[in-house]
């Protein structure tokens, strides 16, 4: 093999054929409510942790739909699961259960 | 006497108007263009938000009009205003001397073909949501079963290019119930709502929404691009997930274009007849937007329905019975002193 | 797929090509990359055809490549290109045809701006005048040398001794066409077929008796843009761009594609070669390469000019397993001989590709 010095960038696609949907689908029966969320994105706003680590409910749902777990579980590692959230859900979504369902299931 | 009135378009706000002015005691003659009444909704298989059948409300409003004299299958040849009456040919041979005119020629569907992108007519999963609803009406399913059906919103919508920066008001609502309907045919499949933002304005469209959502349907905020075949003859579709900024793409076995409402060109011929005003949008402009919504600048000639922009079905009966009694009160008012 | 539904979007996207007389322009990098493909064009044209196509010396580059790199403003390149234009009309034709994709997007752009804004075409006129002392004019038909051999396509079919089709089994070649991006996507109405599924080559594939291969990034850059390969940092963003539309083209096994821009082939050819030798992947038969050509070539190949005539052991791909499936003789041992008969060095082979 020959360096030329330079080589593939990585894609930024997301390849929705990919995403696990089995483990989505246990997810749901687990916790219900990881399907209401309509992104509004007032857990985010009102996040403790989300003011100084990368922390976002809104995200971690997204990023499961999109197959990136990985990205899920690490967007919700520093959650003190103070339940702000909770109270802000428009939709009444039990983030806290929801938080802890993602980390049964996707943690490691 | 019985004063004539003449209902053009045989659509829900033409049939509903005419069954209030009959009603009324007048002398009602509706012309439509099209083998059968009912437009539109003639071709549609169930209603947003709680999937009425469509035909239950066709049934409905023909019922309403025993007393009309309808004539299908004929166009409005030439029509003009004598001193204070209409004088109008029909391609059926029949001239009409109506008091006043009731203009509801209602709406084209977009185009969807003029979105080269999306291959309608070219990749053959690709189709309308009328085609949807006539696969729904004719009781048809999709064989193999599909694994996976996107719906795109605003096909020909919001989209100054294809000649239409406007909302066309009822796809949200109709992609939502599609893509509910397709999920309850197809459990297995994953089903994707394509949106660039969600307009469920209207009472229940939210429960609408949520239910879809509980049902596993996946909304992505972003607008397909760009549509192609696979070598397996599948439909590879791009978009952007806007909310997570990243491109995403989707090997899809059917596409389904919410195809959006466009002024009606058999309204147009008539409206230039009449010299009759649009706006901007291809749409005819009522007097003003609001307390003369159902009159048009020429009196005598009134509108009702979606001559006058993309409207759902209740706005539309909503606007077919205020036009009836701006009808009256114009009558009442001219020809009864 | 809907044959119908596409020949219905052709049908709209048709483009005025007058038969003959025109003023041809050349590119400034195609004579490097794929050298006999201008003279190829001259030779079809003016001999084989019999057209009246004038070239003369005194033309110059479009300035394309220094305005796409932002190194010229948009008035310097828009004199250079009037400058052109005032040559065509100073020997005495109307119609333009240029070699060269960028240039032809350039010059769309460029008449498309003077009919926007008349005081900067007077500009450019009196820029053209204080510089070279020269009339201004605009040509009445712009077209680009594709068109020219798309317009030619049935005159050419009737002189071919061959046919785009595998004569082992009589099936015709499955043919990847790649349209340059500047050629309509800016403007289509001024591409033969639109922008969307453009039928310039397509109609040429056509008629020459080939099968065109539709595959998802079919629309996808090639990943040339200028900056991107000028600097050695930004090369992997090219390559990872034409590495995406073989990896979407290579389950429709393509024989061959065609181009008609010249960055694209060369960078659909040369970047084969950096794929295989750095992620050991080939993407034809037997660790060989998509062989990609120009349109020339193609024009070439189908009407019997030897394939060394035609430059194409100047390829990274070889072509040989394609002459092969067509059936056109060549001759091994005259491949690496210049014109002259003299022998030009040959070049190291590839580790990976064959």
């Amino acid at each position: 093999m020959i360096d030329f010095g330079f080589s593939f960038s990585p894609s930024s696609r997301i390849n929705l054929d990919k995403a696990d949907k089995e483990k989505f689908l246990s997810l749901a029966a687990l916790e219900p409510d990881v399907l209401k969320c309509m992104a509004c994105g007032s857990c985010s706003a009102s996040c403790t942790a989300g003011a100084f680590e990368d922390t976002s409910v809104r995200k971690a749902i997204l990023s499961l739909q999109n197959g990136l777990s990985d990205d899920a579980v690490k967007l919700l590692n520093h959650c003190m699961l103070c339940g702000k959230c909770t109270m802000v859900c428009p939709r009444g979504i039990n983030t806290r259960h929801l938080i802890l369902s993602i980390q049964k299931i996707y943690g490691k | 006497m019985k004063n004539n009135i003449l209902v053009i378009g045989g659509g829900p706000a033409g049939l509903e108007a005419s069954a209030v002015l009959s009603r009324m005691g007048y002398n009602v003659i509706l012309a439509e263009k099209e083998k059968r009444l009912g437009g539109h909704l003639a071709k549609w298989d169930r209603l947003f938000p709680d999937q009425t059948p469509a035909k239950e409300v066709l049934d409905g409003l023909l019922d309403g009009i025993k007393d009309v004299k309808c004539f299908t299958e004929t166009d409005v040849n030439s029509i003009n205003l004598l001193d204070r009456s209409f004088n109008a040919m029909l391609s059926n041979g029949i001239t009409i001397l109506a008091d006043a005119v009731l203009l509801a020629s209602g709406f084209d569907m977009f185009k969807a073909e003029k979105k080269e992108e999306y291959g309608y007519g070219i990749y053959d999963g690709v189709m309308t949501n009328a085609d949807m609803e006539q696969v729904f009406r004719e009781g048809k399913t999709f064989s193999p079963a599909p694994k996976a059906i996107g719906f795109v919103h605003c096909v020909g919508s919001r989209d100054e290019k294809a000649g239409n920066p406007a909302c066309s008001k009822v796809c949200c609502a109709t992609a939502v119930k599609q893509a509910i309907e397709t999920k309850e045919l197809y459990p297995e499949a994953n089903v994707y709502c394509f949106y660039m933002d969600l307009r469920m304005f209207g009472r229940h469209y939210e429960d609408l929404y949520l239910r879809a959502q509980k049902a596993g349907i996946r909304f992505i905020r972003g607008r397909v691009s760009e549509v192609a075949e696979t070598s397996e003859g599948r439909l590879l579709v791009k978009a952007e997930d806007t909310l997570s900024s990243r491109p995403v793409k989707v090997t899809l076995d059917r596409l389904v274009l919410m195809a959006g409402m466009r002024p009606s060109e058999a309204g147009h011929k008539v409206g230039r007849q009449l010299n009759l005003s649009v706006e901007e949008d291809g749409f005819f402009s009522s007097r003003d937007g609001f307390l003369s919504l159902q009159k048009s600048k020429l009196p005598g000639l009134f509108y009702a329905g979606a001559c006058t922009g993309p409207k759902t079905l209740p706005d539309t009966f909503h606007e077919a019975r205020s036009a009836a009694m701006e009808i009256d009160r114009y009558i009442k008012e001219n020809f009864r002193k | 797929m809907i044959y119908e539904g596409k020949k219905k979007i052709w049908a709209e996207y048709q483009k005025e090509i007058p038969e003959d007389h025109y003023f041809y322009v050349r590119s400034c990098i195609r004579q490097s990359f794929f050298p006999a493909s201008e003279a190829t064009f001259l030779d079809i044209t003016r001999n084989k055809l019999g057209k009246d196509i004038f070239e003369t010396e005194h033309h110059t580059t479009c300035g394309g490549i220094a305005y796409h790199s932002d190194t010229i403003p948009q008035e310097t390149v828009m004199t250079i290109i009037a400058r052109q234009f005032a040559l065509m009309h100073k020997y005495g034709y109307e119609n333009y045809v240029c070699s060269c994709i960028t240039s032809f997007g350039l010059y769309c752009e460029t008449m498309e701006t003077w009919r926007e804004y008349p005081e900067l075409q007077q500009k450019i006129a009196e820029n053209l005048w204080k510089s070279c002392h020269l009339e201004f004019a605009k040509p009445k038909f712009l077209v680009h040398a594709s068109d020219l051999i798309f317009k030619y396509r049935m005159q050419i079919a009737a002189k071919s001794k061959y046919k785009l089709v595998n004569k082992n089994t009589g099936e015709p070649l499955r043919v990847v066409e790649h349209i340059g991006c500047h050629y309509s996507k800016m403007f289509p109405s001024k591409g033969v077929g639109g922008a969307e599924y453009p039928y310039v080559l397509v109609g040429m594939v056509e008629a020459w008796g080939g099968q065109i291969v539709d595959y998802p990034e079919r629309r996808h850059c090639c990943g040339f843009g200028f900056r991107q390969y000028f600097i050695k940092g930004n090369r992997g963003y090219s390559l990872s761009n034409t590495h995406k539309k073989f990896e979407s083209m290579e389950p429709f096994k393509p024989d061959m594609i065609i181009t008609n821009c010249p960055g694209c082939p060369y960078f659909l050819d040369r970047w084969q070669y950096v794929i295989a030798e750095t992620q050991g992947k080939t993407y034809g038969q037997d660790g060989h390469g998509i062989p990609v050509f120009t349109y020339e070539e193609v024009a070439g190949l189908v009407m019997g000019y030897d394939p060394w005539d035609l430059g194409l052991q100047t390829h990274q791909v070889s072509v040989e397993p394609l002459l092969d499936k067509i059936g056109i003789p060549y001759d091994p041992a005259k491949k690496y001989l210049g014109k002259n008969g003299k022998y030009l060095g040959e070049p190291q082979k590839p580790q990976c590709l064959k």
